[in-house]
């Protein structure tokens, strides 16, 4: 860690870049957040180890905008989310400073809870490079200890791999921490009765309480202005529950970033309320890869999205409807 | 808010048989924006418009919605309507409760509610409408032709005649094409080439028509006067602008195994050739696959014997890329393969030949002289029997299911040019009809039968099968008699189906035109606009629409001519307004629009915003009208929702959406 | 057997200007009977249909959606109708994920010379739709138990 922080101050001391985009130690030792850092003395605070779950990718908008280059870093799949963003010309190229950061499976409070771990006061063990194998955590109630494992983001048990596909130059070792098949979730869903497929998504998106958290958080929905929030459709209707945009949120959400998603799974990483939120977008790229051929948004600048292509010999939506 | 008229029309009684005219007036005069509603039997009628102008003026209405037939028939009257009685045309929508409604309902209750139901959605949408300008775009003063046959020739002769430019693009070596390779025609049994080459010449001649020959449509882009054609002109290797058409080079060819493209593969010709005495151009091609020079990189004689130096091995394909306002489609027909008819034997024996084979076995020009003989052994044929409708009305699925309209009268003619040169030859011809409407049909018809006694069976063969001893016994019956028939035939001529040149969908596609499930391009209207697509600019001309013969190819190529020059007569068109508009302050520039965009009318830009008081430069689409179609690709592609299609809106849709889901 | 106690379907159908709603029309001028339940919404091209325009009709209560356009490769845009196939086809498998039948939903590609095939669809449509009764999944997707 501190050979990034050694890094940035060296890239801040010689012009090369006007701002660090990095993340910063917060309250608990369990949630970093991101932060720009444009001193020296700022970095003091500069953190990097299991909890950095956070895709630094979609702050490089605002970044893209201001004077100078800004040094950002990047994990493996974070670095998907950016070449998407480069792609659709949200964000400059030009304007970043990539450090591809090694990344071991990030771990969340989240998981730590839900494993009946309450009154956290600390945690050791999830280091970066060096993560233990199982975090050590002192509460109120006596020290508890859970498996880094089992601490670890729904999306490191299905990672992309240890690759960088856009840096500048890289910093630490990776490690491909998949345990689990990608798209098994959604199968579960997918051979379920209609009825059982729809209590199951009326029970989770009725938790929703339409924060905006996973739209905010998300690098594909970078737009400029929301759907969700233009007069342009009769979508933006806030104050309304009843309404359209409310029961259609996370549908229509998912079918707009259908292709663009690189499957970073921050909209399930930052859902108060625990909804599997990856569970829709995975869906479409379960669909798009057996329909259209394998493909990873934000992999290739040059590919053509699936949305945006089409073969003579694309199968027919009736296909699988199975009549009477 | 809206002043909305709402006027539903009875039709006589083919709305209102079914549809409660006066409820369904009474039903929507609550709807919002709705100040007045009335109904008329026939609102597209004079008085229909004048009611409607009134209570434009009477109620100071700003919009419009009728309620009548479907609007592919009247919209464009009453949007006429509605701007001579001073507001926006686009204010104008239609609910089609007859169409969609009143012929499809029998119960006046249900039809009744549905057409409340349509009127409510088309005021729904109405509420949303703005005023719409339509712009203009040019007409370039040039019209394309594919296709060089006779129905191409002859559209491009009258729009050149009318003082029109014309390029005429032909994928043979010569125009002519199908018409060249016939022998006589039918009724008159005039001689096919005396009639068509004076044509031909009169093309080549022609000082506003230009001929590209051995040439190929490649690309299509633009609209309706203002299109952009790329034709690749493939390399003849030989220079015709040096060739003097002596045709040495034919004759000293060393390598003349090439079957005869124009002889329908009954002969052979050379590697390097003109398809046919009369070409036009008098320029040969070299087949490379053929060639020896070529293939083995040795020989090179045509090059050597050419006095001009026109044989020029190095040449390379071009493409020409020229605009043009109007495109006419002739690309004609082919004979259908007959790989499904086996019980014919057309593989087996030689002397089992289609229509057109035996065109050119008739022709002077053809493999046989002129000489009507067997091809297996050269002997003169005593017996010959004609098998109509192969291929044709057929309903098993191995052919066509359309009748292919020439058959009848060119085997009664085929027939009849027999037993006249040839009188103790028998001609039997197995018919499953006779048809013979057409001027002179019947008579000519009548006269294969009484004056030269052609045997006329109705029946089908079933089988044709080869005799050792060289013979072909033909199985039929004759339905008339209702019996078996076996007979010895020495050739069997069979009347096979056409279908349109297969080039065709290739070109369709470029063009967006469409066509039916045969192939055939689809015509705007089956009646009214027969020769015209429904793509705006293209027209059709000859058997690339459906099934022809001569006199109608030539006077549909002289009806597309006239749409065609119609067109080029004008000096500017009319845009359709309704077009994409991308919001500046909503576009991410993420070009997603673009990429789905068939027109390439999406650009970007970086532009100075000031959105909200944030200043800044952004990237963002910007949609150039006059290249935009409407077809909204790039709305739903659009994430951010900042493009939308001007008079089909998210918002009137899903208006129209609500009103029929409420 | 009383008309008003059957069940009456809502159904939205978009047609592309050039082909399916011309193929509508010849539907009526042929006077090929399908019930009323299917009112039918004009649009330039298939491409110009937005998922958003048919979730909107499922959570206003329709109890099935359909699309027509011009067959493949005869697209008035010459293209559209490719976008909107990819579309709909990965709209369709999530409502189906989502528990909407795949049968409440349905593509079909009608030339304009086709107005019995656009009969026949949507009799056969209506008819299934019957089958499966009302659609009441979409309008409560976001309501408690």
């Amino acid at each position: 860690m501190q050979e990034l922080v050694n890094r940035a101050k060296a890239l801040l001391a010689d012009g090369t870049v006007a701002r660090v985009l990095g993340w910063k130690a917060g309250e608990f030792a369990y949630d970093p957040e991101p932060a720009f850092f444009e001193t020296e003395e700022d970095l003091k605070d500069f953190v990097y180890d299991g909890f950095c779950g956070a895709n630094l990718s979609k702050y490089m908008i605002e970044a893209s905008k201001l004077e100078g280059k800004t040094l950002v870093f990047l994990k493996p799949c974070d670095s998907y989310s950016f070449n998407q963003l480069t792609k659709e010309h949200r964000v400059d190229r030009e304007k970043a400073y990539i450090i591809g950061v090694g990344c071991k499976g990030k771990v969340d409070v989240k998981h730590i809870k839900e494993a009946g771990i309450k009154g956290i006061e600390s945690i050791v063990g999830a280091d970066y490079p060096n993560p233990a194998e199982t975090l050590e955590i002192k509460t109120l109630y006596g020290d508890k200890t859970i498996s880094y494992k089992d601490a670890m983001l729904e999306r490191c048990h299905v990672c992309k791999g240890k690759d960088h596909v856009v840096f500048d130059e890289q910093i630490g070792e990776s490690a491909d921490t998949v345990d689990a098949e990608r798209f098994a979730e959604v199968e579960k869903i997918e051979a379920m009765s209609p009825e059982e497929k729809f209590a199951f998504f009326r029970a989770e998106l009725s938790k929703c309480i339409r924060c905006n958290a996973c739209r905010n958080v998300c690098p594909a929905c970078s737009c400029r202005k929301c759907v969700f929030d233009s007069t342009k459709f009769d979508s933006a209707q806030k104050a309304n529950t009843t309404s359209f945009e409310e029961k259609m949120f996370h549908i229509i959400r998912a079918f707009h970033v259908a292709g663009r998603c690189t499957d970073c799974g921050e909209c399930s990483r930052v859902c108060p309320q625990g909804i599997p939120l990856h569970l829709f977008n995975r869906k479409f790229i379960k669909d798009i890869n057996t329909f259209y051929g394998d493909y990873q948004a934000g992999e290739d600048i040059e590919a053509q999205a699936p949305l945006t292509d089409f073969t003579f010999e694309d199968r027919e939506p009736g296909q699988f409807a199975e009549r009477g | 808010m809206q002043r909305i008229g709402v006027f539903v029309c009875h039709c006589g009684s083919n709305i209102a048989g079914t549809v409660d005219v006066k409820r369904v007036v009474e039903a929507i005069r609550t709807e919002p924006g709705v100040i007045h509603a009335e109904d008329y039997p026939y609102m597209c009628s004079e008085a229909g418009q004048q009611l409607i102008a009134k209570a434009i003026e009477e109620h100071k209405l700003t919009g419009i919605v009728v309620c009548s037939c479907s609007p592919r028939m009247h919209e464009a009257t009453f949007r006429k309507a509605a701007a001579n009685a001073g507001i926006n045309s686009f204010m104008v929508e239609i609910a089609n409760i007859r169409e969609h409604c009143s012929w499809i309902h029998k119960d006046v209750e249900e039809g009744t509610e549905k057409a409340v139901i349509l009127a409510r959605a088309a005021i729904a949408k109405l509420n949303l409408d703005t005023p719409l300008q339509p712009g203009e775009s040019r007409v370039v003063k040039r019209a394309l032709v594919i296709g060089g046959g006779i129905a191409g020739i002859q559209s491009a002769l009258d729009i050149a005649d009318a003082g029109y430019e014309v390029d005429i693009v032909e994928k043979t070596p010569s125009i002519g094409g199908r018409m060249s390779q016939l022998d006589k025609t039918f009724p008159t049994l005039d001689c096919s080439a005396c009639i068509l080459t004076p044509k031909m010449v009169e093309a080549a001649a022609h000082e506003k028509i230009n001929i590209y020959t051995y040439s190929e449509v490649e690309k299509v882009s633009g609209f309706v006067g203002d299109f952009k054609v790329d034709i690749r002109k493939k390399a003849r290797y030989v220079d015709s602008t040096k060739c003097t058409g002596c045709g040495l080079c034919q004759e000293k060819c060393p390598s003349k195994k090439a079957p005869s493209e124009f002889n329908r593969g009954l002969n052979t010709r050379s590697a390097i050739y003109t398809p046919f005495a009369q070409a036009i151009p008098n320029v040969p091609v070299i087949d490379t696959e053929n060639c020896l020079k070529f293939k083995t990189g040795k020989c090179g004689i045509c090059q050597k014997i050419c006095a001009a130096g026109a044989v020029d091995y190095e040449q390379q394909d071009e493409i020409i890329t020229r605009e043009y306002g109007a495109i006419v489609v002739a690309t004609g027909f082919d004979t259908i393969k007959l790989d499904k008819y086996d019980e014919y034997a057309y593989s087996q024996s030689k002397d089992v030949v289609t229509s057109l084979e035996l065109e050119r076995i008739m022709n002077a020009a053809g493999p046989t002289k002129g000489h009507l003989e067997r091809l297996s052994d050269g002997k003169a044929p005593k017996n010959i029997v004609f098998i109509q409708c192969v291929g044709s009305r057929c309903s098993d699925g191995r052919g066509k299911s359309y009748c292919s309209k020439i058959c009848c009268m060119y085997t009664a003619k085929h027939a009849m040019l027999i037993r006249d040169k040839y009188p103790d030859t028998n001609v039997t011809v197995f018919y499953i009809d006779v048809r013979t409407p057409g001027k002179n049909f019947d008579e000519f018809y009548r006269r294969a039968v009484e004056d030269y006694h052609v045997n006329y069976v109705k029946g089908q063969v079933g089988k044709v099968m080869p005799q050792p001893d060289g013979s072909l016994l033909v199985q039929g019956v004759d339905l008339i008699d209702n019996k078996q028939i076996k007979m010895n035939a020495d050739m069997v001529v069979l009347a096979t189906a056409i279908e349109p040149d297969p080039s065709v969908r290739n070109i369709a596609t470029m063009l967006t035109a469409s066509i039916d499930t045969n192939n055939f391009l689809t015509e705007s209207h089956a009646k009214l606009r027969p020769v015209e697509s429904p793509t705006a600019g293209v027209f059709l001309s000859g058997v690339c629409q459906g099934p022809k013969d001569i006199p109608e190819t030539v006077a549909q190529a002289g009806a597309a001519a006239v749409k065609a020059i119609g067109l080029l007569a004008k000096d500017k068109l009319t845009t359709n307004p309704c077009t994409a508009q991308a919001d500046i302050l909503l576009c991410n520039g993420c070009s997603t629009c673009a990429n789905v965009c068939p027109y390439g009318a999406i650009s970007y830009e970086n532009i100075q915003i000031n959105d909200h008081g944030i200043r800044e430069e952004r990237r963002v689409a910007v949609v150039n009208n006059a290249l935009c179609q409407g077809c909204g690709a790039c709305t739903v592609a659009c994430p951010s929702g900042a493009m939308d299609l001007q008079g089909f809106s998210n918002r009137q849709i899903l208006a129209e959406v609500d009103a029929i889901c409420r | 057997m009383s008309l008003n106690n059957e069940f009456k379907p809502k159904i939205v159908a978009f047609c592309c200007n050039w082909c399916s709603y011309a193929g509508a029309d010849l539907a009526g001028s042929s006077r090929l009977a399908y019930p009323a339940d299917v009112k039918i919404i004009r649009v330039p091209c298939s491409c110009r249909v937005n998922p958003m325009f048919i979730l909107r009709a499922f959570e206003k209560g329709a109890d099935g959606v359909i699309m027509c356009g011009c067959h493949p490769g005869d697209c008035h845009y010459s293209t559209g109708n490719y976008y909107a196939r990819r579309r709909m086809t990965l709209l369709f498998s999530m409502l189906d994920y989502l528990g909407i039948e795949r049968a409440r939903t349905r593509v079909e590609w009608v030339s304009a010379a086709e107005g019995v095939k656009f009969s026949q669809t949507m009799n056969e449509f209506v008819e299934d739709i019957r089958k499966l009764g009302k659609n009441v999944r979409l309008e409560d997707l976001r309501c408690r138990n």
